[in-house]
C-alpha cells in the first residue's frame, strides 16, 4: 500500500529508510544516506537490490551506492560497458522499465543484458534522478523474477527517486522531509513558479540548474520559509540571490 | 454556440494526423492541439493537464499560456472542473462560473476574476486509464457547447492522449508511464528556461516565453530542444539571453 497524499508517501519512504541501519559506525554523510535509501528501496519493491549512480557534467562519473555488494557490481557494470537501462534513462530523461530481460533487451543492450542475465537478473527498472534539465543520476531496481512493477510499486519507486533527489541536493544524510518539502501537498503553491525561479537563480548566480535549487532550498531552510514562498519572491523580483542576503 | 464547422474540423484533423506521422515534440503537439481546439471554439482559452505519479494534475500546454491561466490550472489540484473530469472520467460541460462558488469555492471566484463566465473540462483517457484533462474557458455567456460540440471536443481530447502514446512508443516500444514521466519532465524544462530568459533579459516570465517561442519559430527549432539548450548552455544562444 502506498500513502494517499504526496506527504504520506514521502513520510512512508522516510520511515522505510530510517529503518535501515548503518552498516558501519563510521559511515555518515550523503553516501551512507544513499546506501540506506537503496536498501530500503530494494526491500520495499521486492527486489534483489537497488543501486544508484550519480553523474556529473553529462559524463558517467561512476559514483555509485547500492543496497549490497552484488548490486553495486551490477550498477558499475553499466558504466564499464557504457550501455544499459541506467545509461538510457539518463540520456532520454525518462524511466526505462524492463520487466523481462528477454529478447528485446538482448538486442537493445547486446553486451549488458546477457551479462546481468548470467548474474540471475530478470527485470531492471531505471529511474532518472532529475528536476527538469537538472540531471543528477539514476536509480536502478533489480529483480530476479520477470514481471512489471505494480502501479503502487511504480509510485513508490518514483517517490524513492524524488527523495534521492532531495537528499542529493541537500547534501546530507538526514533524509527526513525537511522544511523545503512542506510544499508537497500545497494546492496553491505554484510548481511552475518554483522551476521558473530555479532558472532565474541559475542566471543570477551563474551556477548550474541543480546548484540553483540547492541555494533556494538552503535559503528556505535557513530563513524558515516555505520553498514556494522563496520561489514566488524570486519570480516577483522581491528576492535576488546575486545581491547580499539580509 | 454554433456547432463547429465541419470543414474547419476536417482541416484540424488532417493537420494533427500530419504531425503524428513524423517524430515530434510532445509539448508542441499538445500546444497545437490546444490552439486548434481554441480556434474551433471561437478563441476560448484551452489548456491540457496530465496527472503525475502522485495523481497531481500538471499543466502541459495551452492555447494561450500566461501566469493568470497557469494559476487557474494549478488551483484545480484542489478542486475544479479538471479534477472532476479526471476523477469521474466524464466531461464537465457548460458550468456557469457565477453559479459555481458552492461547487468550487476556490476555483470559481478566481476564474470569474480572470474574466471567464463558463468552463468545460474533458477527461484525457487511454483505454481504461485516465491520464489528465482538457480545460476550456469561455469569457462570454453564450459560450455553451451543444451535444455535437461536446463530442467533437472529447474527440480532440482523445487525440491528445493518442499523441502521448505515439511520441516514441512505436519506435522504441515504450510504456505509458515512461512517456508520462518524460512529458512531465520536459514541461519542467520549459519553466526553467522561461526563468533563465526572464532573468537574462530583465523581462517577465510571460514575455520570456513569447521570446522563446518567437526564437523557435524564426529558427525552425523545437521548443523542447531550445528550452534544454537554454537551461544547460545559456551562452550558446546569445539572441535569447543577451540583456
Amino acid at each position: 500500500m502506498v500513502g494517499e497524499t504526496v506527504a504520506d508517501r514521502y513520510a512512508q519512504v522516510e520511515a522505510l529508510i530510517g529503518r535501515e541501519l548503518a552498516s558501519d559506525d563510521d559511515e555518515h554523510g550523503v553516501a551512507a544516506g544513499m546506501r540506506r535509501l537503496c536498501g530500503a528501496a530494494g526491500r520495499a519493491l521486492s527486489a534483489s537490490g537497488a543501486g544508484l549512480t550519480v553523474m556529473a557534467d553529462g559524463g558517467l562519473r561512476g559514483v555509485t551506492a547500492a543496497s549490497d555488494a552484488a548490486t553495486e557490481r551490477l550498477e558499475e557494470l553499466q558504466l564499464t560497458l557504457g550501455e544499459g537501462p541506467c545509461i538510457d534513462a539518463y540520456g532520454s530523461m525518462r524511466p526505462v522499465l524492463i520487466p523481462d530481460l528477454g529478447d528485446g533487451a538482448m538486442a537493445r543492450w547486446p553486451v549488458y543484458a546477457p551479462a546481468v542475465h548470467a548474474e540471475g537478473v530478470r527485470a531492471v527498472f531505471a529511474f532518472p534522478l532529475q528536476i527538469g534539465a537538472a540531471r543528477l543520476g539514476v536509480m536502478d531496481v533489480f529483480r530476479t523474477e520477470a514481471g512489471m512493477l505494480s502501479p503502487d510499486e511504480l509510485t513508490l519507486a518514483l517517490t524513492f527517486a524524488e527523495v534521492a533527489v532531495s537528499t542529493l541536493l541537500d547534501g546530507h544524510d538526514n533524509t527526513r522531509v525537511g522544511v523545503a518539502d512542506d510544499w508537497l501537498d500545497d494546492p496553491l503553491g505554484s510548481r511552475a513558479e518554483l522551476f521558473q525561479a530555479q532558472g532565474m537563480v541559475m542566471v543570477q548566480l551563474r551556477v548550474s540548474l541543480a546548484e540553483a535549487m540547492v541555494r533556494m532550498r538552503a535559503h528556505a531552510y535557513v530563513h524558515d520559509l516555505r520553498l514556494y514562498d522563496v520561489a514566488a519572491d524570486v519570480v516577483a523580483r522581491r528576492l535576488s540571490f546575486d545581491t547580499p542576503q539580509p | 454556440m454554433t456547432t463547429v464547422s465541419a470543414q474547419r474540423l476536417a482541416r484540424v484533423f488532417v493537420e494533427i494526423a500530419d504531425t503524428l506521422v513524423d517524430e515530434f515534440d510532445l509539448i508542441e503537439f499538445l500546444q497545437l492541439l490546444a490552439g486548434r481546439t481554441a480556434d474551433l471554439l471561437d478563441a476560448s482559452p484551452v489548456g491540457l493537464l496530465l496527472a503525475d505519479q502522485h495523481g497531481r494534475l500538471e499543466f502541459m500546454a495551452a492555447s494561450d499560456e500566461n501566469v493568470k491561466l497557469l494559476e487557474l490550472f494549478q488551483v484545480q489540484n484542489q478542486e475544479g472542473p479538471c479534477l472532476d473530469a479526471f476523477r469521474t472520467g466524464t466531461p464537465v460541460v457548460n458550468a456557469d462560473l457565477q453559479q459555481a462558488a458552492g461547487r468550487w469555492p476556490l476555483f470559481a471566484p478566481r476564474a470569474v476574476q480572470a474574466g471567464f463566465r463558463s468552463v468545460h473540462a474533458f477527461p484525457l483517457r487511454l483505454r481504461a486509464e485516465r491520464i489528465g484533462a482538457m480545460n476550456v474557458f469561455s469569457s462570454h455567456v453564450g459560450g455553451r457547447l451543444d451535444d455535437t460540440d461536446v463530442e467533437i471536443v472529447q474527440a480532440l481530447a482523445d487525440v491528445a492522449s493518442i499523441g502521448l502514446l505515439q511520441e516514441r512508443a512505436i519506435s522504441r516500444g515504450e510504456r505509458l508511464s515512461e512517456q508520462l514521466q518524460g512529458a512531465l519532465n520536459s514541461r519542467i524544462v520549459i519553466e526553467q528556461a522561461k526563468g533563465a530568459v526572464a532573468q537574462s533579459r530583465g523581462v517577465s516570465v510571460d514575455e520570456a516565453f513569447a521570446l522563446i517561442r518567437a526564437y523557435c519559430r524564426s529558427n525552425n527549432l523545437r521548443l523542447g530542444e531550445v528550452a534544454h539548450t537554454i537551461t544547460t548552455d545559456l551562452a550558446s544562444i546569445p539572441d535569447l539571453t543577451r540583456p
